[in-house]
């Protein structure tokens, strides 16, 4: 079971605390009906999967229940990063993330 | 019960403490300390089981939990097993016998001695490597006669117990800076090394006691005291520290995500009159910092003709049977070996007293000084010699011997005896190591996997990671503790020195198979002992095309027993090897998984069972309903009243009743259940407007409106009707199990779409109980209740809201709605006062000539009016306009979730499934729900479907069944005769209107 940062409650807790939310950065637009078929597929269904770092949404559903966003490694399932929604994707090759979860 | 086959004086059992138990109906005796297997071995019984697919006869083979033979079934007593209380499938080299256990062996009938499937045995050319796929392929009619019946009967291992397991199972959950798994030498010098240091440890074993291999190792010595006493003051030191925990038969079972690491700890198991406030067994769940993985090494087998026969043992095992046991597996007993660790066994056998006739190498020149002690022991000595084969069927009677040459192997001979102890040297228990994702390192001069770098916060020590020679072993347990708390504390942790004498490290080993100078086509020799698996069949699976380990594997079962491959991989994956002419790190390992030996169910639900095993929801109106002796129905967690049967009624005659009474008076009904969530704040109308389809903004303070609530993929989730309280105050609900869904998405879009609108959202599902009273009476029933809210339709029309007071002053908010097409509210009170509320209305309704409802009613009421319940006639692909919802778009609102999937092609395209009504043709038939609906009676074969049945009742308004269903271009078929094939022939039905009753809705405005 991942143990899981949340940046609010500024806690680890375990992962049956929180709720998966699929991948993050992922912004509803700002105008769907400007979209082509093509683009609002791509918005709705089409996710990048990567093997290795990924930003994707936790929600601290029996917490805090706020929503919040984080990197993880899904070759060694390990957090490198946790951050709030609405925030930039950290740079990983930046300096330390903080992170007490992730050991 | 003499127990002949006891050594003089060895072993840590305890001579005067005898214990009585029963195999296969024979009492046999044993004493305390004795393993099952152990004492069977003392009175001369190696024959314990047959074989999963052969039935072949097998033996002991092991002292440890990697045994594949000996599975039994355990019940602590005569009467338990009388009760059909009992444990299938457990190793008889772990269970601890305690007075009165009754063991029974497993896979054979009528006896053990003479078992009728045996004759699978003989059978064996058919089944081979992947019989399960070749075999019960053809012809396909003998597949419900003739395969499933035999697999069936024939399948599975031990018999479930046939009653429910008695027992009680608890769970705990543990924080630790190490974990130490296995408490051998490495293990227990870690566990020192990091409780001396400070740290919060937890040690593990799977056996009853402390020790290992110190246990039988009768000559080591470590601190200068025998290695037995040693251990003996380890434990202590730990036991005397508060911030260590030691479970002994607790076994490491799992290690998942960030040190998350499961164990399951044998409590009872052992006694015999356990104390009753007791589990069997608990679940430790546990979160260490770091983790020292000290599991030793097993010892692997050789893989030779009849090397599965009674009799035939690890080498090692029976030096533990020897040394710690007091057991003497044979009379005249042979060795077979290519590595050191037999010779010692050997030795120390003979020393035990038994008897062993020879060693059989198949190396050139074993060390000088192992064979000198031998010969010094009177022991034959046969080098550069293989066994080619076992003579005896139920129990060793001799071996078949045989001189490696440069051109093979040639006979020389054979040697009678009762029994053979084999080793092809060992193999690092890398289980748990893979299971933390961390990688092996092949190291072909060990002929071994070891642990790579760890992924983990973990590290391996001893043996398991090819450590070799106990003062060794010793130390890098003792580094690796210390290592493991500085990691998990930050503060420094000295070494501590373990010097020990004995136990030296061997040298030797051999992979695959033994090379035999038999007929190849005649003779069996076994890889996986539990799967009954040869190095023929994982031939065999190279050869029919099986390239991949994982592959091999599944083909041909290999590995898959209960030891998850332990003893069988290495020989498996040598073979494959060579018969793919390929090296063995390209080959790789199939990957160890979770668990690490079986875990009970019971384990694992712990206390998640019976009234504990899902949580379940009852409303305050619950209780009355049961009195007046409702029938219930499940609603996600709810539990909901589902019709009140009158005296003499069936469901139907009750639903029949209720229904025509909702029409013609009234009736009273429990709609607590459904969700209900606060939405507040000066952009609440806003928010709305984004999340649900309609629009929000104009409907006014005091109004309900009818709420449908797309995906952003186009299509129907979830659905409820919305009262404005105030300009900035929103009472929705939703479905029953709606709620929680409804709520999240709402959260989710508010948190991370549109944080800049000011809403808050509040569920208030269990604020509110609701009594909804339908009907054309419904006025005249509560009206007496309502203290301060003007009920006249004028005042109060249909689809409003009003907020005041029943009954003197409980706080209300009243709904005027309809889910039935009848006139009617819904009175929103505390649950505190629902019942007090109810019984009044109640009282009210009955005097009316009205009766209660349950939720069968509901849903004939709403299907006759043509209302949708989501999830019934929407399964998450069906859009407003599909049921003919349109009317709820908000048309002029720019966006609002799912709004612009609902212009896809495929959301627009001709020919999607529209909701219509049916009328079966003979007016009498009840279509089923989910019957496929054709344009044809007989439709040719691989016909589409137009659609399907989602709601079919006999409507009590109509006079006859009447149901909804979703078709292909239904709504431009009305009058169209289409059918519904079923077994007994089709059911010819007339598409209509959806609405079978008041469609133009006058009965709501009375
Ligand atoms: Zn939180």
């Amino acid at each position: 079971m991942l143990l899981i940062h949340c940046p609010c409650c500024g806690v680890d807790r375990p992962e049956i605390e929180f709720r998966h939310g699929g991948e993050a950065h992922i912004a509803r637009p700002a105008d769907p009906s400007a979209l082509d078929d093509h683009q609002w597929a791509d918005f709705l269904y089409m996710r990048s999967n990567p093997k290795g770092v990924t930003a994707e949404r936790w929600r601290h559903v029996h917490g805090c229940g706020r929503f919040f966003n984080a990197l993880r490694d899904t070759v060694s399932d390990r957090f490198l990063a946790v951050y709030r929604t609405g925030e930039p994707r950290p740079d990983l090759d930046a300096a330390s993330t903080g992170m007490e979860g992730g050991k | 019960m003499s127990q002949p086959h006891r050594t003089p004086a060895t072993g840590r059992i305890d001579r005067s403490v005898p214990v009585t138990f029963t195999f296969d109906g024979r009492t046999l005796q044993g004493f305390a300390g004795d393993t099952l297997a152990s004492a069977l071995l003392a009175n001369g019984i190696h024959l314990v089981g047959r074989s999963f697919k052969y039935h072949r006869p097998r033996g002991i083979l092991t002292a440890g939990s990697e045994e594949p033979n000996a599975l039994v079934g355990v019940a602590k007593s005569a009467a338990a097993a009388a009760a059909g209380q009992s444990v299938p499938n457990l190793r008889a080299t772990q269970v601890e016998i305690h007075e009165g256990m009754v063991v029974v062996s497993q896979n054979r009938w009528p006896s053990l001695a003479f078992d009728i499937c045996a004759v699978n045995d003989r059978l064996a050319p058919i089944f081979v490597a992947g019989f399960y796929y070749k075999t019960f392929m053809w012809p396909k009619s003998f597949w419900n006669s003739v395969y499933e019946p035999f697999i069936r009967s024939a399948a599975g291992l031990g018999k479930a117990p046939t009653a429910p397991d008695p027992d009680r199972y608890a769970n705990r959950y543990a924080h630790c800076d190490v974990l130490v798994a296995g408490g051998g030498p490495a293990g227990l010098a870690a566990a020192l090394a990091a409780a001396r240091a400070g740290g919060r440890v937890i040690i593990a074993d799977e056996q009853g006691e402390f020790g290992g291999s110190l246990l039988h190792e009768t000559g080591a010595t470590v601190d200068s005291k025998p290695a037995t006493d040693w251990v003996a003051s380890a434990v202590a030191e730990l036991a005397g520290n508060a911030r260590v925990t030691i479970l002994p038969r607790t076994t490491v079972f799992g290690y998942f995500n960030q040190n998350f690491v499961a164990l399951a700890e044998r409590v009872t198991d052992h006694l015999a009159a356990p104390d009753p406030s007791l589990p069997r067994e608990r679940l430790w769940q546990v979160r260490a910092r770091q983790v020292v993985i000290a599991t030793g090494a097993i010892e692997r087998p050789l893989v030779f003709p009849e090397n599965d026969r009674p009799g035939v043992m690890m080498a090692e095992a029976a030096r533990i049977y020897a040394g710690r046991f007091g057991v003497l597996p044979g009379e005249e007993i042979v060795v077979a070996t290519a590595c050191d660790s037999a010779w010692v066994a050997a030795l120390d056998i003979a020393e035990a007293g038994g008897k062993v006739a020879a060693i059989i190498d198949m190396r050139p020149d074993p060390g000088a000084a192992l064979v000198a002690r031998a010969r010094e022991a009177g022991i034959r000595i046969e080098t550069d010699c293989v066994v080619t084969g076992v003579l005896g069927k139920k129990r060793v009677k001799g071996v078949l011997i045989g001189r490696r040459k440069a051109s093979g192997v040639v006979a020389a001979g054979e040697i009678s005896c009762d029994c053979l102890l084999m080793s092809g040297g060992w193999t690092p228990n890398v289980s748990l190591h893979s299971q933390a994702r961390g990688k092996l390192d092949w190291q072909p001069e060990k002929g071994a996997f070891l642990p790579g770098d760890p992924v983990q916060a973990q590290r391996s020590a001893g043996s398991c990671r090819g450590v070799d020679g106990l003062a060794a072993v010793l130390a890098d347990g003792a580094a690796a503790g210390a290592q493991a708390v500085e990691a998990a504390t930050g503060t420094p942790a000295p070494v501590p020195d373990f010097p020990a004498t004995g136990g030296e490290a061997g040298s030797g080993w051999w992979l695959g198979t033994v090379p035999h100078d038999r007929n190849a086509a005649r003779v069996r020799a076994f890889v996986d002992f539990q799967n009954d698996v040869t190095a023929k069949d994982v031939k065999l699976a190279v050869r029919e095309g099986m390239h991949s380990i994982e592959h091999i594997k599944r083909y041909t079962t290999t590995g898959m027993a209960t030891d998850q491959g332990r003893l069988s991989n290495m020989n498996a994956l040598s073979i494959a090897s060579s018969a793919l002419d390929n090296q063995i790190p390209q080959v790789g390992l199939t990957t160890f998984r979770q668990p690490y030996t079986p875990v009970t169910f019971g384990t694992l639900a712990a206390t998640s069972r019976g009234d504990l095993f899902d949580p379940v929801r009852r409303t305050p109106i619950h209780p009355w309903a049961a009195e007046k002796g409702a029938a219930f129905e499940d609603v996600a967690l709810w539990k909901r009243a589902w019709y009140f049967p009158g005296p003499g009624e069936d469901m139907h005659k009750a639903v029949e009743r209720e229904c025509r009474i909702v029409r013609e008076s009234v009736g009273i009904f429990d709609a607590t259940t459904l969700g209900k969530i606060e939405v507040v704040g000066p952009d609440a109308a806003e928010f709305l407007e984004r999340i649900y389809t309609n629009p929000w903004k104009k409907l006014g303070v005091g109004r309900l409106r009818y709420g449908l609530m797309l995906n952003e993929a186009g299509f129907i989730i979830d659905d409820g009707v919305v009262g404005r309280l105030a300009e900035d105050r929103f009472h929705v609900t939703t479905t029953t199990g709606g709620a929680p869904r409804v709520l999240a998405l709402m959260e989710d879009y508010l948190q991370t779409e549109w944080p800049d609108l000011e809403v808050w959202l509040t569920s208030t599902t269990e604020q509110w109980a609701v009594v909804a009273v339908q009907g054309p009476k419904a006025r005249e029933a509560i009206a007496p209740l309502v203290d301060d809210i003007d009920l006249s339709t004028d005042a109060m029309p249909h689809m409003s809201v009003r907020e005041g007071h029943v009954m003197g002053g409980i706080p209300c908010r009243l709904f005027r709605m309809s889910f039935t097409g009848e006139a009617g509210y819904e009175i929103n009170v505390p649950p505190s006062r629902a019942r007090q509320v109810w019984e009044a209305v109640f009282a009210n309704v009955e005097r009316l000539g009205g009766c209660p409802y349950g939720t069968e009613t509901m849903h004939v009421l709403r299907a006759e009016k043509g209302y949708i319940i989501v999830g019934q006639e929407t399964d998450g692909t069906v859009t407003p306009d599909d049921v003919g919802m349109s009317w709820a778009i908000g048309k002029k609102k720019p966006d609002f979730v799912g709004k612009r999937s609902l212009a896809r092609p495929d959301l627009v395209a001709e020919g999607r499934k529209q909701m219509v009504g049916l009328l079966t043709k003979d007016a009498t038939t009840l279509l089923e729900e989910g019957a496929q609906v054709t344009v044809e009676a007989e439709p040719a074969r691989r016909t589409p479907a137009l659609g399907h049945v989602t709601s079919s009742y006999v409507s009590p308004a109509a006079g006859r069944p009447i149901a909804l269903a979703m078709i292909a271009n239904g709504r431009a078929r009305m009058g169209e005769t289409l059918h519904v094939p079923m077994p007994g022939g089709a059911i010819a039905v007339e598409v209509v209107s959806p609405v079978f009753v008041d469609p133009e809705g006058n009965r709501l405005n009375v």
